[in-house]
C-alpha cells in the first residue's frame, strides 16, 4: 500500500542536505508552509538556496531560516516588505546573494523545470536592468529574453487537504506558488490541514496529482 | 494661473471612466487600487490579482479577514460570487498571454516613447523589489499609467527619457495624472484633456517632453 504520509514534521524532511535548492511556496504569509520551514532549522540543513516570491515577513518561517543564517542565496521577486527587517539586515551586510526576478518568471521558470522545458522566450523584462547580459530574441516582431528553468532539490508546500497518495486541494488564494513548485523539485513535501481517505477528493478538483508529491504531514491549522 | 490639482480619489474616478464593462483589468499597488472605489456597481467588470485570482472583490468587514484571501499588496479582499482561483504560473500566463484588457499602475517616469520606470530607484542603497510590474507593464492589452504630474519636488515625472531603471520599452498606452490625460502615440505624446483653469502651455512646462494638442 502507497502511503506517502509521514507523522512527523522531522519525518518529513529526513535526508535533507546541505547546499540545497529549496523552493517555499506561498506569497507573503498567505500558503507559506511556516511549520515546514520551521522544522528545516531544527533539521539543521545549512548553505542553502531559497526560491519563494518574498524574503520573509516578520519573524517566523523563511524570516527565521533567514535569521538562523542557513541561506547563501534568495532567489526571489519582491523581498522588499515592511517587515522583512531579518532579509534587509543580511543583504546590505552582504552575508545574502539576491538574484530578482519577474514574478511571472521566476513562476514560468518553476513551470518550466516542472514541465522537462529547456528553456523558454519571454517579453518581460526585455531592455531593462534585469535581463542585462541575457540572450535575446525578436519574434514575431516582439523582443524577447531567454531565462531558464529553476529546478529544486526540494519543495516546501502548504495545501489545505491531502490524502495517502499525495493528492492535493489549496484553500483560496493560499494556491498561488504551491502547485507549481511540487512539480518542480526532486523531492516534495506538502504539510496539509487534513489528510482525508484515499477517494475523498473529487478527483475533478485535485489540483496537485499526487505523481508531484513525495511525502505529506498533517499540520493543524 | 489658478488650477485645481485633481484629488487622488478623482483621479481613480477618471481612470474609472475609461474602464467598460467586461473589462479584465488588474490595479497596482497604491494608487491604482482606489480606482475600484469608483466602478459602478452596476457595471461588471473582472478585476484580476497576480497571486491567483479573477473577480476580486472589495476588502472584507474588519473582523472577517481570511488571510489566505488577498491581494497582491498582501491586505486582505474578497471574492466576488462567479471569482476563480488559480496558481501563479497561470496568472502571469494570462498577463503575459495578452488576455487582460487593461492593467493601472503607478509610475516613478514615463517616457515620450510610452517606457516605464516604476520598480527601483536606482538608489545604492535601496532595496530593489520589483514583483509583477515588469510582467503586468507588457503584458495587458492596454498599460494606463496613474500617478503625480509632478514629483513633490516640482520635477517632471513626464520626461523624454527615463532616468530611472526601466521596468518595460514603449508599453504605456495612456498617462493619468491630477492635471491631464496623455496619451501615448507612434507620434508621441498627445494632451487629450487637463484640469480646469490649467492652459496648455502651461502644461507643456510642467512636461519634459513635447505635447501634442488633442486631436
Amino acid at each position: 500500500m502507497i502511503d506517502k504520509t509521514v507523522k512527523t514534521l522531522a519525518d518529513a524532511l529526513a535526508g535533507v542536505r546541505d547546499g540545497s535548492t529549496v523552493m517555499i511556496g506561498g506569497f507573503g504569509g498567505a500558503g507559506q508552509p511556516t511549520e515546514l520551514v520551521e522544522a528545516l532549522i531544527e533539521q539543521g540543513a545549512r548553505d542553502l538556496v531559497i526560491v519563494n516570491n518574498n524574503a520573509g515577513n516578520g519573524e517566523t518561517g523563511l524570516a527565521a531560516l533567514l535569521k538562523a543564517g542557513r541561506v547563501r542565496k534568495l532567489i526571489c521577486s519582491f523581498p522588499r516588505q515592511a517587515d522583512s527587517h531579518h532579509f534587509d539586515a543580511l543583504y546590505r551586510a552582504g552575508k545574502l546573494e539576491l538574484e530578482l526576478v519577474p514574478q511571472g518568471n521566476l513562476a514560468e521558470r518553476i513551470r518550466a523545470a516542472g514541465a522537462g522545458i529547456g528553456a523558454f522566450f519571454t517579453p518581460t523584462g526585455y531592455g531593462t536592468d534585469l535581463a542585462r547580459g541575457k540572450e535575446t530574441r525578436r519574434i514575431d516582431g516582439r523582443d524577447h529574453v531567454l531565462e531558464f528553468p529553476i529546478r529544486g532539490d526540494l519543495a516546501l508546500i502548504r495545501a489545505e487537504r491531502g490524502d495517502r497518495w499525495g493528492n492535493l486541494v489549496y484553500r483560496k488564494a493560499a494556491r498561488n506558488f504551491n502547485p507549481v513548485m511540487a512539480t518542480a523539485a526532486a523531492l516534495t513535501v506538502a504539510q496539509v490541514a487534513e489528510i482525508v481517505e484515499l477517494g475523498a477528493l473529487d478527483p475533478e478538483h485535485i489540483v496537485t496529482p499526487g505523481i508531484h508529491v513525495t511525502r505529506v504531514v498533517r499540520v493543524a491549522r | 494661473m489658478a488650477y485645481d490639482k485633481l484629488t487622488r480619489d478623482a483621479m481613480a474616478a477618471r481612470v474609472a471612466r475609461d474602464i467598460p464593462e467586461g473589462a479584465y483589468v488588474n490595479l497596482g499597488i497604491g494608487l491604482p487600487t482606489l480606482v475600484a472605489n469608483h466602478i459602478p456597481p452596476e457595471r461588471e467588470v473582472f478585476l484580476h490579482s497576480e497571486n491567483g485570482i479573477l473577480g476580486m472583490g472589495p476588502a472584507p468587514a474588519k473582523g472577517a479577514e481570511d488571510w489566505d484571501l488577498i491581494n497582491a499588496g498582501k491586505q486582505p479582499v474578497t471574492l466576488l460570487t462567479g471569482g476563480a482561483y488559480f496558481h501563479h504560473a497561470d496568472s502571469f500566463g494570462m498577463m503575459r498571454g495578452g488576455h487582460l484588457d487593461i492593467c493601472v499602475l503607478g509610475a516613478f517616469q514615463v517616457s515620450a516613447g510610452g517606457d516605464l520606470a516604476n520598480w527601483h530607484t536606482g538608489a545604492p542603497d535601496a532595496i530593489p523589489a520589483v514583483g509583477g510590474a515588469m510582467d503586468l507593464a507588457i503584458g495587458a492589452k492596454a498599460t494606463f499609467v496613474m500617478m503625480e504630474h509632478v514629483t513633490k519636488g516640482g520635477e517632471p515625472k513626464i520626461v523624454e527619457r527615463c532616468g530611472y531603471p526601466l521596468t518595460g520599452i514603449g508599453c504605456v498606452k495612456r498617462i493619468y495624472t491630477d492635471l491631464a490625460v496623455i496619451e501615448v502615440t507612434p507620434q508621441g505624446l498627445r494632451a487629450i484633456e487637463w484640469v480646469a483653469g490649467l492652459d496648455f502651455e502651461t502644461l507643456q512646462s510642467l512636461t519634459a517632453a513635447p505635447l501634442a494638442r488633442p486631436a
